[in-house]
Formats: C-alpha cells, structure tokens, sequence
C-alpha cells in the first residue's frame, strides 16, 4: 500500500512528527511537582503523557516501514540524530513560556491533524483522527490560559509578553520544511509546511492580539506575514545544546541497562 | 494430549473477564477496547481500539490478553490494534454507562465528534445526581478522567473524559 509513496520522504515525516511530540512530552514533564498550582501540575503531566502516546504512535508509523523500534528510535538515537524542531527542545522556563510554547504548539497541531483528515496515506490520516480527539482538551487547556493570563494583570501581561517575544520566532521552526517535501504534497500526504503555517498564523494571531499580546507579523487585511527571522534548523539536525541535555537526561535510565525488560 | 478447539464465542467469554486496570467495574468487552476475536488454524487473532494513545494500561490489557488466552491453549496469539474507526466514549452502552455511574464516575455524555459543545454541558453528579457541580480540573488522575466537584453534596467526583 505505501509502496505508492515517496519512502524516505514519508519516513523523514513520519520522524519529524514523533520527535517532536517526544521532546514536548519530556520538557512538560518536568513541570510534574513543580507547577504553580496543583491543576496545572496534573494537567501538565496529563499532556506531557498524552504526547508521549501520540510519539508512539507516529513512531510505530515510522517502524512499519523500516521496522525500527519506537524504544530505538528514542532511547538509541545520538542527540544530533533527532528530526524535532528546536522549539520543543528548550528548557521549560517561565510558566508562562510554558503556557505559550503549548498553546502555539496545539495550534500547530490542531491545524496539522486537521490536514491530515485528507491525506492519501491511511496510516497518517487514521492516527489523525485519534490524536485529533485527545488534543481538543490540550488547545482548550493552553488557549483558556492565554487569554485568561494576557491581560489579567501587569505582571501577567508582562511575562507573558516576555513569553510570546522569545516563543514566536522559535515556533516557527515547527513549520520548516522537510527533505523531500515537494514529493508529499505532489503524492497528497499533506499540504505542505508553508500552507499550515499561514493557517496556523490564521488561528494564534487573533487569539494573541485579543489577549493584548504583540505578535511580530504585519496585518494586511487578514493576511500575516512574518516580522520575524524563523528559528529554523531542527529538521536538519542543527540543533543546540538544550537538546542534548534534554536527551541525556530522558535516556539516562535506559543506558543503565540497553535492552532490559522492566 | 488432546488438541483443544477454541471457538471464537470461547475467547470472548474469556477476555470478558479482563477488566480495565483503572476501572475496574468494567470489561475490555464492555469499554469495547476488543473490536474483534478471528480464530483460524489455531492462530487467534485480537483486534484492539485503544482507548487513550497514551493509556499506559494498555500495555497491561496486552499482557492479560496473551496469559489468559495462554492458560487456555492457545499456542499462537496475535494481538493488533486499529484506529478505524478511533475509539470514542460513543461505543460505551447505556448499561457500560450506568456501571460507571454507581462506581462514582459521571459517565461521557454523547459526543457526536462535537467536544467543545459537549463539554459546555452541566454534568450530575454521580452520587446524589445534582447537576449543581463544577469543573475543578479539566484533567484528572488518569487520561481518561476529568474532576468535578458537587455544589450540593459537597463532594469532589471523577468523570470520564468524553472523546
């Protein structure tokens, strides 16, 4: 069925997206016992297991077409073998970078699933329909915050605005284009990075200038254009030293004992 | 010995037996996580919709599977899960629901795919059935549970996510 398919280019997909979810399941782990408020402290956890499934998930995609293990693909790989955007890569820091980093991340997805309803490739468009179901909790989550935490107070709005100065440029590195991706839009496995990121610009920009937050893109009657140098390089493997301290510390335990069964 | 000849009536009503790690007031068969049994030259096949992607007790669901089909005889048991269609708290029937519910969890309402909607609604509460409750935290102990908390009894009560 998936001989049909540009191989290597559905595979670099296929481990862009697991990674991705991975590295962001990892950072929001670290905020279990240690968020400002118990709710957040279990929602984040929750999130942080939610994207940890749909890693596997995308991982498992991955592994029936080259029959790699998830466990390998996580726990194996050197730290400059990871395909994830540097977004997700960076320490958790402020909640309230926390708070944006996740509200433009589940935009990013919601729009991302939502292409992939119609997408030629069954096993891409199936598991999008499952994840889409769980991640409607996560954007109601993380864009109640948002509009709740960006103008509630002075402080509020200035982390906040603190938050979305630094998260903005990085976040657009979710939509980098990936090696072989004129060959997935030909073959109708998605639309393209380019076509979600304007989508995605559609749905975080009025969100954000209504919670009073600036947001680097020129307006010109509903259509954005970025203001902004995107913080790009992930796809390619050029990453910095967040990630490897990030893997490191996630494969700490497996490297105790490769292989072991728990 | 004797070969024994497993019908696919047999498997189910052993994997009936199965219940979910986190709820336990109810069957694999009754939170139709088991989408269907095949048997066919001794190599039985289960096809499993997985609840939540992330559901750690899945792994667990797994394992009960394969030693209780084990302890029955079944030399060869392939386990796969399908997507299509995704699991939804849908599937659950009407006596799935009311089983929840005397364990003291609200039950999903149905969804339809229309979440947001869905979620904008009152929910009773499980004990004395007061709909005069609130949302305490959109996300619970586990995946599948959200925690409300009821203005009338004053007790806090777990309800099952719908999806």
């Amino acid at each position: 069925m998936s001989a049909a398919f540009p191989q290597d280019a559905l595979q670099t997909l296929l481990l862009a997206l697991a990674d991705d979810e991975l590295m962001l399941g990892h950072r929001n782990a670290e905020w279990t016992g240690h968020a400002p408020v118990l709710e957040e402290d279990i929602a984040f956890s929750n999130i942080a297991q939610d994207e940890l499934g749909h890693s596997l998930l995308w991982y498992t995609l991955y592994q029936q077409l080259t029959g790699k293990e998830p466990d390998a693909m996580a726990f194996e790989r050197a730290w400059h073998d990871f395909t994830c955007c540097r977004f997700v890569t960076y320490p958790k820091g402020d909640f309230a970078y926390t708070v944006v980093r996740q509200y433009l991340f589940d935009e990013a997805e919601q729009v991302r699933l939502r292409a992939f309803a119609h997408s030629t490739y069954l096993p891409i468009k199936e598991a999008a329909a499952k994840i889409l179901r769980e991640e409607a909790y996560h954007i109601l989550h993380s864009k109640g915050l948002v509009e709740r935490l960006g103008d509630a107070t002075d402080e509020s709005h200035r982390r906040m605005q603190a938050a979305v100065d630094v998260a903005f440029p990085q976040a657009l590195g979710m939509f980098e284009e990936v090696e072989g991706e004129q060959e997935l839009i030909a073959a109708g496995v998605f639309p393209g990075h380019a076509t979600l990121q304007a989508e995605w610009m559609r749905h975080v920009v009025p969100v954000l200038t209504g919670a009073t937050l600036a947001v680097p893109v020129k307006d010109r009657a509903g259509v954005y254009s970025v203001q902004t140098t995107p913080d790009n390089g992930g796809r390619r493997r050029d990453h910095n030293a967040h990630l490897q301290q990030l893997v490191d510390d996630l494969q700490a335990v497996y490297r105790i004992a490769p292989g072991a069964r728990w | 010995m004797k070969t024994i000849i497993l019908t696919e009536q047999d498997i189910r009503t052993e994997l009936s037996k199965i219940t979910d790690p986190e709820i336990p007031v109810l069957t694999l068969v009754e939170m139709k996580v088991i989408r269907s049994v095949k048997v066919a030259d001794e190599v039985v096949t289960v096809v499993l919709s997985p609840t939540f992607v992330g559901c750690p007790a899945m792994e667990y669901m797994k394992n009960e599977i394969r030693s209780r089909l084990a302890a029955l005889g079944c030399k060869d048991v392939r386990i796969e899960t399908t997507f299509s269609p995704p699991w939804s708290t849908d599937m659950l029937d009407e006596d799935a629901k009311e089983k929840l519910r005397a364990f003291g969890i609200a039950p999903p309402p149905k969804n339809d795919g229309a979440l947001e909607a869905v979620l904008a609604l009152p929910v009773a509460c499980p004990f004395c059935h007061s709909t005069a409750t609130h949302l305490e935290s959109a996300f619970g102990p586990t995946l599948c549970k959200q925690i409300y908390y009821c203005d009338a009894c004053r007790q806090s009560f777990e309800r099952f996510k719908p999806v």
